[in-house]
Parts: structure tokens; sequence; C-alpha cells
């Protein structure tokens, strides 16, 4: 049976709520079956310090990136990490985790590489569950292992590679997420962050400049449709209809603003640019534009 | 080679032989378990992170203070928060490692060492980054602490 849609109307004005739930539905539904919940963080510690009873863990670095190819995992490896935790190819699954779901978006993401079908977050995360005093546990449930098919990740339709960036220069509307400093190229990695990573500071031609976690609010849930209408739509003149490339320094805050884009506003073709920084700015002779967003 | 079998402290060479004692998956626990440990900071660095140095190289905050003592033992002190259990965890494994020793065996400990615990697996090479930052950073203290 398939688990039923949060109802919430918050949600409801989004153009695809039912990649939402609220903190106090997840609660109710915590022990559906079909239903498996995802915490993914940027510290690969922070799950087993304390997270939702249920829920099990899934870490970029060691679970989604291969360790070899800079890439991500293949189906079969893919299918080994999901088996691992008892979920199927029809399980719904919550993601949830820290900096307003910054790497729970990412690896929604990868997820929606191999086509898992009912992906869905957790609207606030891991900060709005333990700001509302919820249950948190150490226990790690023990997950029956069942059968993930392997299935070939189908990359085209929303991961852009970099000649896909290089060859549509001023046809698809870049979106870059980073911080102001890091677009205008005073930085290279987010503020506070060691700065390493790139051999030139600034971003791709034409790019406008939205950092991601302007999609946020104050207590990490997604700001409301119309703020982020607001946005990505009268102040920074994208429509729903555009071809759209996101892109950040690896990948993962830009799959947060895809996630927006997408499924909270309705753009029909959005991709991740998960190169990014880190391959733009180092590739010999690309070209690329430094100072602030005009 | 020679870098790889440079000798530990004995606290420190301990802790080695713990996290190379259990499967990859439990060391995530153990280093849990030395973020759980940390100490607190002492009254005159807690709130005043202007007397600490920060860490950038470490995903999260990280701020750290090192004193000598009259006989010249090195004292390390870690600030990091609950929300960054990685980076207090390897913070544990430093203080554990090294507080209380001579100057001397703290500059003589080998800059590889944050490689030496089977962790690169389990959390990444990437991240293994802000512990070999701290190491240097709490050496380079330890080194002004003694031409001072």
């Amino acid at each position: 049976m398939p688990v039923p849609h949060d109802p919430d109307a918050k949600l409801g004005a989004y153009a695809h709520p039912e990649r939402l739930v609220t903190t106090q539905w997840l609660a109710d539904h915590l022990e559906d079956e079909g239903l498996v919940v995802v915490e993914s963080d940027e510290d690969v510690l922070l799950y087993d310090s304390g997270h939702i009873p249920g829920a099990v863990k899934v870490d970029w670095h060691t679970d989604l990136n291969d360790p070899v190819l800079r890439d991500y995992v293949d189906g079969a490896r893919f299918a080994e990490v999901l088996g691992a935790r008892g979920i199927r190819r029809d399980t719904t699954v919550v993601f949830y985790g820290d900096k307003n779901n910054l790497w729970a978006a990412y690896a929604l993401w990868v997820f929606t590489l191999f086509g898992h079908e009912d992906v869905r977050l957790l609207d606030g995360g891991r900060a709005k569950w333990i700001a509302e005093g919820r249950e948190i546990t150490r226990d790690v449930p023990e997950r029956t292992p069942v059968e993930y098919p392997v299935v070939q990740r189908d990359d085209a339709p929303i991961r852009a590679f970099r000649e896909d960036v290089l060859a549509e220069l001023g046809s698809s509307k870049l979106v870059d997420v980073r911080s102001p400093g890091e677009f205008s190229g005073e930085l290279l990695h987010m503020p506070d962050y060691p700065q390493e990573g790139a051999m030139r500071g600034g971003h791709i031609p034409g790019a406008r400049s939205v950092p991601w976690a302007r999609a946020a609010a104050e207590d990490a849930t997604f700001k409301s449709r119309d703020d982020l209408a607001a946005i990505y739509e009268q102040e920074k003149g994208l429509k729903p209809s555009d071809d759209v490339i996101a892109y950040c320094r690896i990948g993962e805050r830009s799959s947060h603003t895809w996630f927006v884009l997408t499924h909270l506003l309705g753009f029909q073709r959005v991709r991740n640019y998960d190169g990014s920084w880190t391959e733009w700015g180092n590739t010999v002779r690309v070209p690329i534009e430094t100072g602030a967003d005009a | 080679m020679s870098e790889q079998t440079a000798p530990l402290p004995p606290a420190l060479d301990e802790l080695v032989d713990d996290f190379a004692s259990v499967p990859a998956r439990d060391r995530l626990q153990l280093l849990l378990e030395l973020s759980d440990e940390l100490p607190p900071l002492p009254e005159r660095y807690a709130g005043h992170a202007e007397a600490m140095e920060q860490v950038h190289e470490c995903q999260s905050p990280l701020f750290l203070a090192v004193e000598l003592d009259d006989e010249r033992r090195v004292h390390v002190f870690f600030d990091a928060p609950p929300e960054s259990p990685t980076t207090r965890g390897f913070a544990g494994i430093l203080h554990t490692g090294l507080d209380g020793l001579p100057a001397e065996e703290v500059l003589a400990v080998p800059d590889d060492a944050p490689f030496r615990f089977g962790l690169a697996e389990a959390v990444s090479p990437l991240r293994l980054r802000g512990m070999v930052a701290m190491l240097s950073r709490v050496k380079r203290q330890v080194r002004a602490r003694l031409a001072a």
C-alpha cells in the first residue's frame, strides 16, 4: 500500500507537495510499512550521536560517491547500499539532515539519478525535529536486507556535465548558488571553510547569483512558495519553462536549489552541474568571470 | 617507508591499537566515544574563542589552545560544538594522545599520524584533513611557546 502524502496546507501550495513532509506527519508515520527514513549529514558521525528513531544513515562520501572515479556509485553499488538498509524499489524514502537539509537534498538528488520514485524531504530537517523536542535515539535499527534491483543511472535529465555547460553558455540559464564571495572570486570555498580546491576564483560567465540558503527560512524549513517565486522568478527573472543549470563547488548546495526549482516551484528542466567550481575553476582555458552579480 | 613506521607516543599508539582491533563500522563508535568524552574547556577559555586558534581546515568550527607547564609538558584544549561529533572525535584522539606529554615528544609526532587509525575508509580521506591540520597547528603552537 502506498504511503499517503502529507496534506499540510503550506506544503499544498508548492508545485509538488508530495515531495515534502512535515515533522508532525513524520512523527505520525514513523511506523508505516513501506517507509524508510534516511539521515544524510555533512558530519559523518552526527547520525550516530542521535537520530530519528528507526532512521538509517546514508553518507554522501562513503555511500554515494565512487571511491576511485570522481562520479557517483554505479547501479550495483547503489543496489547494495539501499538493499542493506531495507529499501526496496517502491519504498517511500524520507530524507532529512543537518544544515537546512543540504546533504539530505543531495542524497535525494542522487537517488533521483537512479530513478527511485518516491523520495521526500522532511521540511525543516534535523534542526526542526530537535527544536521541537521530538525523540532522538542512538539505537541503530536492525533492518532486514532486501533485494534492490540493479538499475542504470540516468544522468541526462537532471545532471549537467562540463561539456553541456560549455556548449550551452549563453543559452541555458545558469544559477550560481555559492556565497557572494565565492561568486565574485574573493573566496574559493564557503566563508569559514578551508579555502582550497580551485586555481581561479569567480563564476561561469552569465551566471546569476542566488546563494542556496536563501530558500530556507529561519527554522530550516523552506520558504513559502510565494517567497521562493519572489527570489527566483521575480528577482532573478527565471521562468519555469527555462532550461536551468545550477552549480556550486561540488554539487551539494546546488542539489538543494535543484530541489527548490524542480519540486517546489515546478520548473520543468533543471540540471545540477556537480563538477561545479572544483572542475570549472581548475579547467584550462574555460571562460570565467569575476565580480559581483549585476 | 621510514615515515610510515616513525613511532608514536604511547597513549596515541594505544589508541591506534584500539581502532585497529575493531571493524571499520565500530571505529565510528569509538570516535563517537572520544567525541563524547572530550573534556569541556576550563573557565579561562570557555566563551573566549578569541584566546584560542581556529582550525579553518576543519569542516566545522574548531578552536584549540596549547599551554606548556613548568615542566615543559604540553596541555591541549579543544572546543567544537556537539553538532560536529567527527571534529570533536578528532580532537578527542589528539587530547587523549598528546595531553601531558613533554614538548619534544609532541613535536616528534609524525605528521601522518592521523592516517594510522584506519579512519580513512570510515570517514573518508578528505575529512581526515581536519585532524592533520589540528595536529600541525598544535605542533606549531608548541614551537612558538618553546621559543617564547
